[in-house]
């Protein structure tokens, strides 16, 4: 009976069909329950580009709310001026999308970095910018004087505006031992720019 | 002991300069000159600068301790000689930023007085912790130009069976180590064994040295033979190629093992020391002098008496030059160690210090001008020559894009930065200074995301922190509210406990009593004030009234507040009389004599109206619904005149609490119509009647 064999074939190859999806999709199940990745991965990769100023100059905040808004509001990534045009074209080369130019409304991108510094002679001790300091960085108590600890401060300007007495400065972050290291050669091209090559060029009488 | 080392191996690239060493070594050691004043920076090893002991004005002997080591890699900074300390501020160090760092400044007296020394000539019967620590305190760190602390480097975690004792020498010009060891080969020797002995008697001591020190080479030997150290010593000659006194490149020539990228030569059971540091070690442990001064060699063509000066820790380098015949118009480029690895010396005002092995003060043959770089051109000589086996041109092609995964990813930290490819080059590129740049840049890069990722932390600590207070806050809050609720529910409770209408009437009584009860002087002397008061009122009244024009017509209104004034004074005075009466009256039978019995004439008040309520409750009690409402409509009836009279009062004589009375008024108001409304439903034909 050729009808009765072929529908025999037919029902095996489904049978065997529905099993291997069975065997797959249990496993895949499994996979999804047991592998499951805690939080959006994305963001932490967003955040860990971030300069982790927590300035909040993006509008967010801290850094972590902007790498969640750039990765599930798709919030523009170039609202970061502590970052600059180095962190846009980080990100830009993360999520696989053109570098557009820093966004001036939210800031100007800094060369120097900065640091608060209070002047504790006018320091009245009112405790506002210890309330503002987003990284726990200035130390002090109610009526007595505040400071801030250098190395913790990200120098996000936070501190500043809430200052009663305005007695804090934001100032470079000066340059030294510690950070100097030898620079890049100048290209062959600078150079030559610089240097004369021919007679005519180390005697210009000789050329007129 | 051990046989005669036969074999040695080769590492991979290697150049051969010209060697230039001849120039220096005319003459032995010569002892330099004391400067003015010496500049001893606080940092002239790797780790943690030193911390100031001294104040400006001290006066230091020679050998005192003027800074302390902070930290376990980090290196204390002693007096060269004896003197007074004249300042503690920056000054230009020898480095090539050319950057200015804390240094003491010493002032030299020239005396020479010494501190107490102490010499350990039985150095094996201490242990060696304790020569371990005076070889800390005494200062000391690689002498070869590295800078480590010494201390920290012969105190390995794991054991050690081979020291070697670097001699190798190997860049051009630099001849300091020779000539040491052609003059001091014995106290080498006892240092060797000092370090042997601290490391646990390795099996293999081995001094490695070039083939092109004969001198040196002859003199180990001598010392070897007439002197009796403890330890096997085998002096190894390798052949002179550059740099085989790279550490790593001397382990692998004399052992042939290569140590593995990021780690260290302990981790395979090597040691190796500086001569110069073991001469040092010698000097601390044997003589008690910390490390106070080092052999210098100062040569090139700008110097007409090239040689190795014995000079001070501290001296400037231009004084030292002085001695060696520099002359500034010879002289193209000023090189702090050696050709090959040195850097420029913009100031010589910079001081000699710990690690400074070379003063190269070369003319313009010696160092040609700036060259300019041409292209690459792929030729791959330089990874022919690089002793690290690494691609100097990719390497070089990824410093200039900054691709600095990729320069990880080609052993960019592997660079022992001995300019072999720069050197071989034919198109003259820099390649050292753009590895030099590329390594800078990641050290910044990476302190930058550590500072980051702390500033991440503390952010997030920050936001937890605020979070909990936000919640202990609600807690506490949410915590306050059960409590006043409870509260309420159990006054409610005890309130509701109290069984019938009947003692609500009796609590009533007493309650009104008790405030009897608390005034009884009080409500006399209330009734003082409010005759008083009234009598006030009225002569006020009569006054406004004498001085008003008769022919005003507000004179009506005028005579009508006297008159009202009047009554209230005669209904004052009245109560007052009353109050006197009632209280005589009660007070009589209690306690005739005792005026001061009063409370208890009160409380008997108390008792009688307690009675009164009581017998009130009975009634009520007895009373059908409708009379009891109807009891009470008279009541209120009665209370609501009253009110409303006390109100008219009021409003005649602008009392102040007329709002107080008109609000009682229509409270009372409201009450009966409640119980009009209550009668209505309990008996409709009473309030009939009541219509």
């Amino acid at each position: 009976m050729p009808e009765a064999s072929t529908l025999q074939l037919l029902l095996n190859a489904i049978v065997a069909l529905v099993v291997l999806s069975a065997i797959f999709g249990a496993i895949l199940g499994f996979a999804s329950v047991r592998f499951k990745v805690e939080g959006n991965p994305l963001v932490e990769q967003v955040d860990a580009l971030l300069p982790q100023t927590q300035c909040g100059q993006c509008g967010h905040p801290g850094c972590r709310p902007y790498a969640e808004a750039i990765v599930n509001e798709g919030e523009a990534i170039n609202h970061c001026p502590p970052g600059g045009q180095t962190t846009i074209n980080a990100l830009a080369d993360l999520l696989d999308i053109p570098a557009p130019e820093l966004d001036e409304e939210h800031g100007e991108e800094l060369d120097t970095k900065l640091v608060a510094y209070i002047r504790e002679d006018e320091c009245i001790g009112c405790t506002k910018c210890i309330q503002a300091c987003p990284v726990d960085a200035i130390l002090g108590a109610a009526k007595l004087m505040h400071t801030v600890i250098a190395a913790e401060c990200t120098g996000c300007d936070l501190c500043v505006e809430p200052c009663p007495v305005d007695c804090i400065d934001m100032l470079p972050v000066p340059h030294g031992l510690h950070d100097w290291h030898w620079d890049t050669p100048a290209s062959s091209a600078e150079q030559l720019s610089k240097v004369n090559l021919i007679a005519t060029d180390r005697r210009p009488d000789i050329a007129a | 002991m051990n046989q005669p080392r036969q074999k040695i191996w080769n590492f991979h690239g290697g150049i051969h300069p010209p060697e230039n060493k001849a120039q220096s070594l005319q003459g032995g050691i010569a002892p330099a000159s004391l400067p003015e004043r010496l500049v001893l920076p606080l940092n002239q090893h790797i780790g943690n600068p030193a911390e100031v002991t001294v104040k400006p004005g001290d006066k230091v002997l020679k050998g005192q301790k003027i800074a302390e080591a902070t930290g376990l890699v980090s290196a204390p900074v002693h007096a060269p000689t004896s003197g007074t300390i004249t300042g503690i501020e920056d000054h230009t160090i020898a480095h090539p930023s050319g950057l200015a760092a804390p240094c003491i400044i010493l002032r030299p007296d020239g005396q020479e007085q010494w501190i107490e020394r102490q010499s350990r000539e039985t150095y094996r019967q201490q242990q060696p912790e304790e020569l371990l620590n005076l070889i800390r305190e005494a200062g000391i760190i690689g002498m070869g130009g590295a800078g480590f602390p010494s201390a920290v480097k012969l105190n390995p975690t794991h054991k050690i069976n081979t020291l070697i004792i670097n001699a190798a020498e190997c860049e051009p010009y630099i001849t300091a180590d020779d000539a040491l060891i052609r003059e001091r080969a014995a106290d080498i020797l006892r240092g060797i064994d000092i370090l042997a002995y601290i490391l646990g008697e390795p099996a293999d001591i081995l001094i490695g040295i070039e083939d092109n020190k004969p001198e040196a080479i002859t003199a180990l030997g001598a010392a070897i033979a007439e002197n009796a150290v403890e330890s096997a010593i085998e002096v190894v000659v390798i052949p002179t190629k550059y740099p085989s006194g790279g550490e790593k490149q001397l382990i692998q020539i004399l052992t042939g093992q290569e140590v593995p990228s990021g780690q260290l030569p302990s981790e395979l059971g090597i040691v190796c020391q500086n001569v110069g540091s073991t001469h040092a070690i010698y000097r601390a442990i044997c003589q008690g002098e910390p490390l106070l001064s080092r052999i210098t060699t100062v040569s090139g063509k700008a110097c007409s008496a090239p040689g190795n000066f014995e000079v001070l820790i501290g001296t400037p380098v231009a004084h030292l030059l002085a001695q060696a015949g520099f002359e500034e118009t010879h002289c193209q480029r000023l090189i702090m160690g050696g050709p090959m690895m040195g850097f420029t010396l913009n100031n010589p005002k910079a001081p000699v210090i710990k690690t400074t092995n070379c003063l190269l003060a070369a003319d313009h043959t010696e160092s040609p001008s700036e060259v300019i770089a041409q292209a690459c051109i792929r030729c791959g000589h330089c990874a022919e020559a690089c002793p690290a086996s690494l691609l100097p041109q990719q390497l070089y092609w990824y410093a200039r894009a900054k691709d600095y995964e990729q320069l990880a990813a080609h052993h960019l930290p592997d660079c022992i930065e001995c300019g072999a490819c720069a050197y071989v080059c034919p198109s003259d590129i820099p390649l050292v200074q753009y590895y030099r740049a590329a390594k800078g840049e990641i050290r910044l890069m990476n302190e930058e995301a550590i500072a980051s990722d702390r500033a991440r932390q503390r952010f997030e600590y920050h936001q937890q922190r605020i979070e909990r207070t936000e919640q202990e806050k609600a807690a506490k809050r949410e915590a306050r509210k059960k409590a006043a609720a409870e509260a309420k529910t159990k006054t409610a409770n005890a309130q509701s406990a109290t069984p019938t209408a009947q003692s609500d009437v009796v609590q009533a009584a007493l309650a009104r009593v008790s405030v009897d009860r608390a005034t009884p002087e009080q409500t006399l002397a209330r009734l003082e004030r409010a005759v008083s008061a009234a009598q006030s009122r009225l002569e006020k009244a009569k006054g406004k009234l004498a001085a008003s024009d008769p022919d005003d017509n507000k004179r009506g209104a005028l005579e009508a507040a006297v008159e009202q004034h009047r009554i209230d004074y005669e209904n004052a005075t009245k109560k007052l009389a009353q109050h006197k009466a009632g209280a005589g009256q009660t007070k009589a039978p209690a306690q005739p004599s005792d005026q001061h019995q009063q409370g208890d004439i009160a409380a008997d008040r108390a008792a009688l109206a307690i009675q009164k309520a009581q017998q009130k409750a009975e009634q009520m009690a007895q009373m059908s619904e409708t009379e009891k409402l109807k009891n009470q409509r008279d009541g209120l009836l009665k209370r609501l005149d009253k009110a409303r009279a006390r109100l008219e009062d009021a409003q005649a004589s602008g009392d102040d609490n007329l709002d107080a009375f008109a609000n009682a008024v229509d409270k009372l108001e409201a009450k009966l119509q409640q119980l009009d409304v209550e009668l209505t439903a309990t008996a409709p034909e009473s309030t009939e009647e009541q219509t």
